[in-house]
């Protein structure tokens, strides 16, 4: 793993980290509205599997802020999506669960838990069949690992040869019903071992989530065939701003912010002699400063015309005929 | 030509121009399809193009996106509409909705074809009509094909337009012998005057219109009228304006549609008709649907649960003599 990568890695943690926290004020004074859900803790896998994985199209999950920043959308497009307004990423039609980039090959966040993971692997079909080698990345949380179109999907990918990675964020929380009262098998990568190889790893820990995406990558994109990673993470904050978060004890809170991944990669960076705090307080500047940008561009940008919501519905051909 | 023969001839074309253009769904391949639509492509244009899929219908739907944002024109083909309750999350929250949320970034040019309708004593499961369920959702275009001529123009548009379609067919129109008519310039959101008349304007589809056709010669005479008779290819987008010209000439209204009545497609075109035509109108207008209830195996209760030809005539002549035509 090369220098450079490590100190993107840093910085789009960081991004994310300080992007997601300032949201969460944004959203106490009123500012962003609905659902919001924090991938605070979450980052190393966001930001790792992204950047281990290169080119191919990503699919992910309502939680989709550290993924859409490591992707590449900008964080004034993102904090103005949320904003609600016409200079968001979907013009603020969509909202924190609806980012969406084709031309980053970023296929959003769903609010309906599971269902990208069919997309995933359409899109995967599509992409094979038209004779493209990269590999498609579908990521979910542990709640998806129950419900049907997760199965169907693995079954189909595996059944049709399709090199699609298979993320789980296990985050051990379906909302408030922890994964030992949901699933009746405890460790989720064996719910699709009989598909394909199939893994656990610390997803608190950048470069084991580097080192297993790039293996999955490589493997997926030669053996033409799908493979599954288990990331062992957590999530700081509630399910959602809307969630009280009191069905977790402070002692495993505790066990997990001492795991935090921002603070890890930072101190095993430096240890590794990766980068130095000079570097580190470079970033932390520079990120406070484009959060402060992005902020001050969501609160600018204007709010998307009326005409707007008659917008989007259908292509050319069929809004000319709606009366 | 048989109906399912036009659909078949629609796919053929459209997969021998367009190589992005698939097709998957239950048997649709090997098997050569349960209403034997896509027989034959298989043998064409191999495995990779006509997918043979896992009983899923969700995932058929949702890998038909994925298809679309991976470069492809899928046409997905469920089995029965029945089925398609099972695919509902992929069709209403994702493929109607996807334009939207993304803010125009994303476009899904896809098709979900499936037949529809009483067919022959199949029970409540597999007897059922719901265009309502898919009509209801802003930005889901459902076309309707009612004979060969719409099957055939109509789903070669409906493969070529940049938008999800719900494609409805009708089981017991398979295989009806018809001719595909020339005409290139179909156009499957203009409805068609299959029947000028004066009189009364009659808005039908799918196997209702050739039962109402049936009907025409018997109340015609009755009531002595013309009918004027419109065959829909979209009920979503809805072309008023055919029928507002219409119903201005004839001010009386009728539609005829084989759902329950409660709640249906056909409630809503008589809602826009009364809201935008209420002062040109003579008559109340009229709905002949099948009745609410789930439709039953035993064919005598079967029949009296849906229009026939003599209970659409019977019906237009009791409404037309108690509206004093």
């Amino acid at each position: 793993m090369g220098k450079s990568i490590v100190e993107r890695a840093y910085y789009l943690m960081k991004l994310g980290r300080v992007f997601e926290e300032r949201a969460k004020e944004e959203y106490m004074k009123g500012n962003i509205s609905g659902f919001l859900h924090l991938a605070i803790g979450e980052e190393a896998v966001h930001v790792g599997a992204t950047l281990a994985f290169g080119k191919g199209d990503i699919f992910v999950h309502y939680r989709e802020h550290v993924w859409a920043l490591a992707r590449g959308i900008s964080p004034k497009s993102l904090m103005a999506e949320l904003f609600g307004k016409k200079t968001g990423v979907s013009k603020g039609k969509g909202g924190s669960m609806h980012l969406y980039e084709p031309l980053l090959n970023f296929y959003g966040g769903n609010a309906i838990v599971g269902a990208q993971i069919p997309h995933a692997v359409g899109a995967a079909y599509a992409r094979k069949y038209l004779g493209h080698t990269e590999g498609v990345l579908v990521a979910f949380g542990d709640g998806a690992t129950n419900a049907g179109n997760y199965y169907e999907s693995l079954n189909m990918a595996a059944l049709w040869e399709l090199p699609v990675l298979f993320v789980n964020e296990n985050n051990l929380y379906a909302i408030g019903t922890r994964i030992d009262r949901a699933s009746a098998v405890k460790e989720l990568y064996k719910k699709a071992k009989e598909f394909m190889p199939a893994e656990r790893v610390d997803g608190m820990d950048f470069f084991q989530v580097y080192d297993a995406v790039s293996r999955a990558k490589e493997y997926i994109e030669r053996e033409g065939k799908p493979y599954y990673i288990e990331f062992l993470t957590y999530r700081y904050e509630p399910h959602s701003m809307s969630d009280p978060g009191d069905y977790r004890s402070p002692r495993e809170l505790k066990v997990f912010h001492d795991k935090d991944p921002v603070e890890f990669l930072k101190r095993e960076g430096i240890k590794r002699g990766l980068f130095d705090e000079n570097f580190v307080k470079e970033i932390d500047e520079r990120v406070e400063e484009e959060i402060e940008e992005a902020v001050k561009f969501a609160l600018e940008s204007p709010e998307p015309e009326d005409s707007e919501l008659f917008t989007d519905i259908f292509c050319e051909v069929c809004t000319d005929v709606v009366p | 030509m048989l109906y399912r023969e036009a659909l078949n001839r629609a796919l053929d074309e459209m997969m021998e121009k367009d190589e992005t253009v698939v097709v998957l769904g239950e048997d649709v391949g090997f098997y050569g399809g349960n209403y034997r639509v896509t027989e034959g492509l298989y043998a064409k244009y191999g495995e990779k193009r006509v997918i043979d899929t896992p009983i899923a219908e969700n995932s058929i739907v949702g890998n038909a996106i994925g298809m679309a944002l991976g470069g492809l024109r899928p046409v997905a083909e469920i089995m029965t509409v029945n089925f398609i309750l099972i695919a509902m999350d992929q069709i209403v929250n994702q493929m109607a909705k996807l334009r939207y949320m993304s803010g125009g970034k994303i476009e899904l040019p896809m098709v979900v074809r499936t037949p529809q309708g009483v067919s022959k004593q199949l029970a409540a499961q597999h007897s059922q009509s719901l265009e309502r369920f898919f009509t209801s959702v802003p930005g889901l275009i459902t076309m309707v094909a009612s004979d060969a001529t719409a099957a055939y123009y109509g789903l070669k548009k409906a493969i070529e337009l940049d938008d999800p379609v719900i494609f409805l067919e009708h089981e017991l129109l398979y295989p009806m012998k018809m001719e595909i008519k020339k005409r290139e310039n179909f156009d499957p959101f203009r409805a068609d005057i299959v029947k000028e008349g004066k009189d009364i304007t009659v808005v039908s589809y799918l196997k209702m219109l050739h039962d109402t056709l049936k009907a025409v010669p018997v109340f015609e005479k009755e009531l002595n009228v013309s009918v004027e008779v419109i065959n829909l290819h979209s009920l979503n987008p809805l072309d008023m304006e055919t029928i507002a010209n219409s119903v201005k000439k004839t001010k009386r209204f009728v539609v005829v549609t084989e759902e329950p009545k409660t709640g249906s497609f056909a409630a809503e075109v008589v809602s826009k008709v009364s809201e935008e035509l209420f002062y040109h109108l003579d008559a109340p207008p009229l709905r002949i649907c099948g009745e609410d209830v789930p439709t039953p195996y035993n064919r005598k209760l079967e029949l009296l649960s849906i229009p026939t030809p003599e209970k659409i005539a019977q019906q237009i002549v009791y409404w037309g003599r108690e509206h004093g035509i």
